[in-house]
Order: structure tokens, then sequence, then C-alpha cells
């Protein structure tokens, strides 16, 4: 087989896994954009929203349409009631707490996901089939095709929202000052609360259109959690397009340093990026240097 | 001198009957070491279930020649310091007389050293050869080594004229003695291993690893894993059109593999034990009365398939109940003498034929090549 249709089919491959990506660290950055909060759990969300789905599916056998809505309503619940327990209570909110507090969470939500489910692996039936299409050289599944639609379609949604709503403007509000934000009466906690609710419902919808391809269990939040994080810092943690960027190009990455240099190093080049990225750009790869807030 | 003789006499005799009165009470002492909990638990739960079971069974028949086994278990959580711990409690203060397990090849090697000094016999119910090559004293083994099954696949490679194979190992302990034994016995076969990739645990897209795989020469691809791994692989070996025939590990031989793989699961092949088989065996297969008697026993008790790794525990128990009943008596010493000699014994893992140079005791006619043919096991001919 030629490289060139190697490599098509390397990057078709990082492509659908980046989109992953990009949805995970969307959430991220919604969070730390409101809150400046890097919310760790955010992996677990997406782990309870492949486990809810399969839980709807196969203990209350409902058919996939309504178990993928009530999955992601339940999750969207867990990240609701994770903010009023953890976050809101803190007297004290600095970075570090807030930090450990939200690791201690997601250790947390995988032990009791553990308690609850197992520690078993799960397959979800894919949604529509899984005959392989081909696409030039490469092929994917319908799945993937289900990755691009609901990835497009959620990030333009989440982005009409903060440009054109109220609700939206009051957030990006928050974010830019918080406390120049509650002095014009925007409910601070509130947008606060919104942005978890958000995150989670993102997240879980990421951790269910994947699940059919990877299976689920109660402990995949933890890598699929990292990797959102890169894609967000990658992306400078901004909430749109920078981040869905820096998902495609961590998940191409990955797939031609597996595929044309070795598999070993796979996980290790998401993080040498994460680290360079650190080091060098902290911004991130697409924004311009911004001056430091006072 | 003469007035003595019926006292001492009578005190003696009496004093040797209360002996072997008393010995006839106690029970024999086993200990058992399983990591009930902690990640390797899928091992360990099915182990102490069957350890449990094989000994109620045997102290309901009456015992081992009128003695009842007390079974000693402790859960080792996966921990090789708990289990070194553990160890000793069952050596110092239970004082048994053998040991069945750890479940895992990292204890097991913990644990070696501490039966080798204190003249403990132990039967580990881990694969890793490392744990009977070298021979070591007191130290056995039922789980089949890794090697057995490279070979049964390699043997099948070798019929079907394929010379040439990619193999795709998982990064863990199970995948790189996997890999290692691969391509140790390759050039035995004649077989030339093309492309050697790995790939993560925790990994969920190996499609790169196979888009190389299908851009090279290779006339099979042996996959080396336990799940979830091996079936994101069958499923992405599906997706990319891949029609090289697909082997997996001993790794995957239940049915949650077939489960989880779903369709794509259908035409792979693997070497596994006899269990998953033991209803299609012919009659003729020495080990078919054990495995109908296991899995019977099995579902009856914890309303669950009986599996390969309940199957080592079994065949530890039923090794030492042998041993014992050959004769010698049961001390630690005349066990493990009695154990060396065991010939023929038809387990669930193979049929064992310990010797002073052999302490696995199995061949590669403890694997069987199956198919995976409508959601179900079929053997290959």
């Amino acid at each position: 087989m030629e490289l060139s249709d190697q490599i098509a089919q390397y990057l078709v491959s990082g492509l659908s896994t980046g989109a992953i990506y990009a949805l995970i660290g969307i959430g991220f950055a919604i969070i730390y954009n409101a809150t400046e909060i890097i919310n760790f759990a955010q992996g677990e969300l997406v782990m309870l929203g492949g486990m809810f789905s399969l839980f709807f599916l196969n203990a209350m056998h409902l058919p996939l349409p309504a178990a993928v809505l009530l999955a992601v309503a339940a999750t969207t619940g867990a990240g609701v009631l994770f903010e009023r327990l953890t976050i809101r209570p803190l007297k004290s909110p600095t970075p570090l707490a807030l930090v450990i507090i939200t690791i201690g969470g997601s250790i947390l939500i995988r032990g009791i996901a553990m308690m609850v489910w197992g520690k078993d692996t799960h397959a979800i039936p894919a949604f529509s089939g899984s005959e392989p299409l081909s696409i030039g050289a490469a092929t994917i599944l319908p799945q993937h095709l289900w990755i691009f639609a609901l990835t497009a379609i959620a990030i333009i949604a989440n982005k009409l929202f903060f440009q054109y709503s109220i609700t939206g403007k009051a957030m990006r509000a928050c974010a830019a000052n918080r406390r120049a934000a509650g002095l014009v009466g925007i409910d601070v906690k509130k947008m606060v609360l919104f942005s978890f609710a958000i995150s989670a419902s993102l997240g879980s919808l990421a951790g269910i259109i994947v699940a059919p391809l990877t299976m689920t269990s109660y402990d995949v939040g933890i890598m699929l959690g990292l990797k959102g994080f890169c894609a967000a810092i990658i992306g400078g943690l901004s909430g749109g397009v920078g981040t869905v960027l820096g998902g495609l190009l961590l998940g191409v990455l990955e797939s031609l340093g597996a595929g044309l240099v070795s598999s070993g190093y796979k996980d290790a080049i998401a993080f040498i990026i994460l680290l360079l990225i650190l080091f060098i750009r902290p911004q991130g790869l697409f924004s311009r240097a911004q001056s430091e807030r006072v | 001198m003469k007035k003595l003789l019926l006292p001492i006499t009578t005190f003696l005799l009496v004093s040797a009957w209360a002996v072997t009165c008393f010995a006839n009470a106690t029970p024999i002492k086993i200990g058992a070491l399983f990591s009930v909990t902690g990640p390797p638990s899928f091992l360990g739960e099915p182990e102490r279930n069957t350890a449990k079971m094989v000994v109620d069974e045997i102290n309901a028949k009456g015992g081992i020649k009128g003695r009842k086994i007390d079974l000693v278990v402790y859960d080792t959580q996966g921990d090789a310091t708990k289990a070194v711990q553990a160890a000793n409690r069952l050596i110092k203060e239970d004082k048994v007389v053998a040991i069945i397990g750890p479940s895992t090849t990292g204890e097991s090697m913990a644990v070696i050293p501490v039966v080798e000094k204190e003249g403990i016999p132990l039967i580990s119910c881990a694969a890793g050869s490392k744990i009977s090559d070298p021979v070591k004293k007191w130290v056995f083994k039922t789980a089949q080594n890794d090697g057995l099954a490279v070979t049964k696949i390699y043997e099948y490679l070798n019929k079907k004229k394929i010379s040439k194979v990619a193999i795709l190992t998982v990064s863990d302990g199970f995948g790189s003695s996997g890999r290692e034994q691969l391509k140790a016995n390759a050039a035995a076969f004649g077989i030339q291993v093309v492309v050697d990739d790995t790939y993560g645990p925790k990994d969920t897209d190996m499609t790169s690893q196979l888009t190389k795989i299908r851009g090279s020469q290779a006339q099979a691809i042996i996959c080396w894993g336990t799940n979830p791994g091996p079936a994101v692989i069958a499923k992405n070996v599906k997706q990319l059109g891949i029609k090289l025939p697909l082997f997996m590990s001993h790794g995957v031989s239940s049915k949650k593999f077939i489960e989880l793989a779903g369709d794509a699961a259908e035409g792979i092949m693997l070497p596994s034990g006899r269990v998953i088989v033991s209803d299609v065996l012919p009659a003729s297969d020495k080990q078919k009365k054990s495995l109908m008697a296991f899995v019977k026993d099995y579902q009856n008790h914890y309303k669950a398939e009986g599996d390969h790794f309940g199957g080592h525990a079994w065949d530890a128990v039923m090794l030492l109940k042998g041993a014992i009943e050959r004769g010698g008596g049961d001390t630690p010493a005349a066990i493990r003498d009695q154990l060396e000699k065991t010939t023929n014994f038809a387990g669930i893992g193979g049929i064992f034929n310990y010797t002073a140079a052999d302490h696995a005791g199995l061949t590669k006619d403890a694997f069987v090549l199956v198919e995976i043919k409508n959601k179900d096991w079929a053997l290959v001919k």
C-alpha cells in the first residue's frame, strides 16, 4: 500500500479522535472562563455520559435515542450537583483549593461509578451500524460521521449561545471580570452553575458518542480528560475555535506519530506538546499574547 | 524394673493412640493467597470462590483420608508487599502445610523467597514462566505458560504455510511477556515478525498501528492483550477492511470479549484452555470429566460461568489432595516430594506431569485453538 494512502488513513483516524478531544476540551474552557477553575473532574463527566447511557439502555431497556438524551440530562444533573456540593460551599476559593477539590471529586465519582457499575468494560451499540465507509483510500465507520456531526453541532450551538443569548453574554462578562459583572447585577454564582451544566452536557455527549467505538468503563475518564485538557491548553483555553483546532491537531499528531514513528510514544506526544505549549506559548497556539489582567 | 513395664507400655500405647487420634481430629491446614480485591480481582475472585467450593466438597465427602481440610484465605489486593506479609502469617501463625496462589506473577515472585526459606510448598496460580523457570525446589504452578499459547498459534500458521506475521502487543506485563515469547519462538517455526508494534492498555483507537500493518508484508496479525484493547483492535480491523487472519491470545478467552467486540469478533482465532469449550469436547478427551465437574459445580454454587482462573485454583487444590493421598504424610516436605511425582493428572488447565526438572507440568496440548463462530467458540481442527 502506498505511503500516501496510509497517511490519508492516519489523518482521518486522527481527526475523528481529535474531534472528541475538542469536545472535552471545550468543557474545560467553558468552566475555566467562568470560574478560573481547571475542572479536573471533566473526564469523569465524560465517563458518566457513557455509563449512564449504558445503564438506560441495558437496565431500563430504553431505545437508543431516549437513552442518549437521558444520559446527557443525568450527567448534566451530576455536574450541577458537583458544583453545588463542592465548589459553592467553599469559603475562600483559592485556585489551589479548587483544583484539589476537583481532583478529589473526580476520584470520588470514579469510585462511586466502580461500586455501582463494577469494573468491567462495556460495549454500546453503534448508532447506525458498523459497515465501514471508504473516503478515498481511507475507511471510517458511520459512528465517526456521528462524531463529526454532533461535535460540529455542539460547537456551533455553543458559539451562538455565548455570542447572542443574554445568559451567554452574562457568562462572558463573568469571564472578563467577575467583580464588575457582579456589580452590574449579574448573578455570578448562577453563571458558574450554568458553566458546569453546559460543560457537563458537552462532556457527557463526548462520552456517549465515542463509547460505541472505544467501549466504556468506570476509568475511561482519566485519559480522555487529560487529552481534552491538552486540547484546551493548545487552544489557549478559549471556548471556541482555538480549542477545536487544538483537539484536532492533537488527534492528528498522535495518529501520525503512532503510525510513522512508534505507537509506544502515542501518549508521550500529547504530553510533550502540552509541556512545550506551557513553556513557550502559555497563551495557546492560536491566540495573540494578552496583557496580564490586573 | 518389671513392675514398671506394664505402666510404661500402657502409657506408650495410650499416648500413641492419643497421637493418632488427635491427628485424625485435626484438619490439614492449607493456606491461600488470592487478590480477591484490587486490580487483579478478576483473577483472585474466581480463584477464591473455586478453592472454597472444592475444599467444601472434599470435606463433605469425608476429607482426605478421613481428615478435613481447613482453608485459610488471605486477600493480597494484587500487592506484592501484602502477599509477602500474608505468606509469613500463613506459615508462622496459621502453620499451614502448603500454600495455593498468589494470583499474579509479580506477587508470586515476591513470595517465592519466603516459601523457599521456610520450606513450604507453593502452587502458584499465575501464568509467568519465570515462576518455574529456573525450577525452584518448593514452587509449582498450574497456569499455562505464555510460550505454550504462542507455540499453538505458530503450529497452526505452519500448517497454513503462513510465514510473515505482524504482532501487536499491549504495553503491560501480559503483553510484554507475550511479545518476548512471540519473538523468541518465531525462528524455530520459520516465522518472520515483519511488524512489531504495541499499544497502551487504555488506548481507544489502534487504526494507526493497523494501517501500518496493512501496508506491510504481513500475512497474519497476532494481538496479545486483555480486554478491552483486543476488542477495539477487532473493530478497527473490520473498519479498515483488513482481510488477514487475526489471532488473539488466551488473555481474551472469555465470553466478555465476544460481547465487547460484537460482530467484529467473528472469525478470530485464539489459543485457549479447554474450560470455555468443555461442552463441545469429544468424550475421548481426558480432561472432559474434570472440566464438566468444575463447570457444573461453579454454575450451581455461584450462578456464573466457571473460567480459566477458577480452574487454576481447582487444579492447585486437587494436586495437593492427590499428593497427600498418595501417602508420605502431610508434612510440607512430604507434600512437596509427592507433588513432584504427579503424573497424568487431568485437571482444568491441562494434563499435569510434574518432574524434578519441570514444575509447570504442562505441554502445548494444554491449549486448544478455538475460533469465534456465531458469537460462540468452535474448536479448530
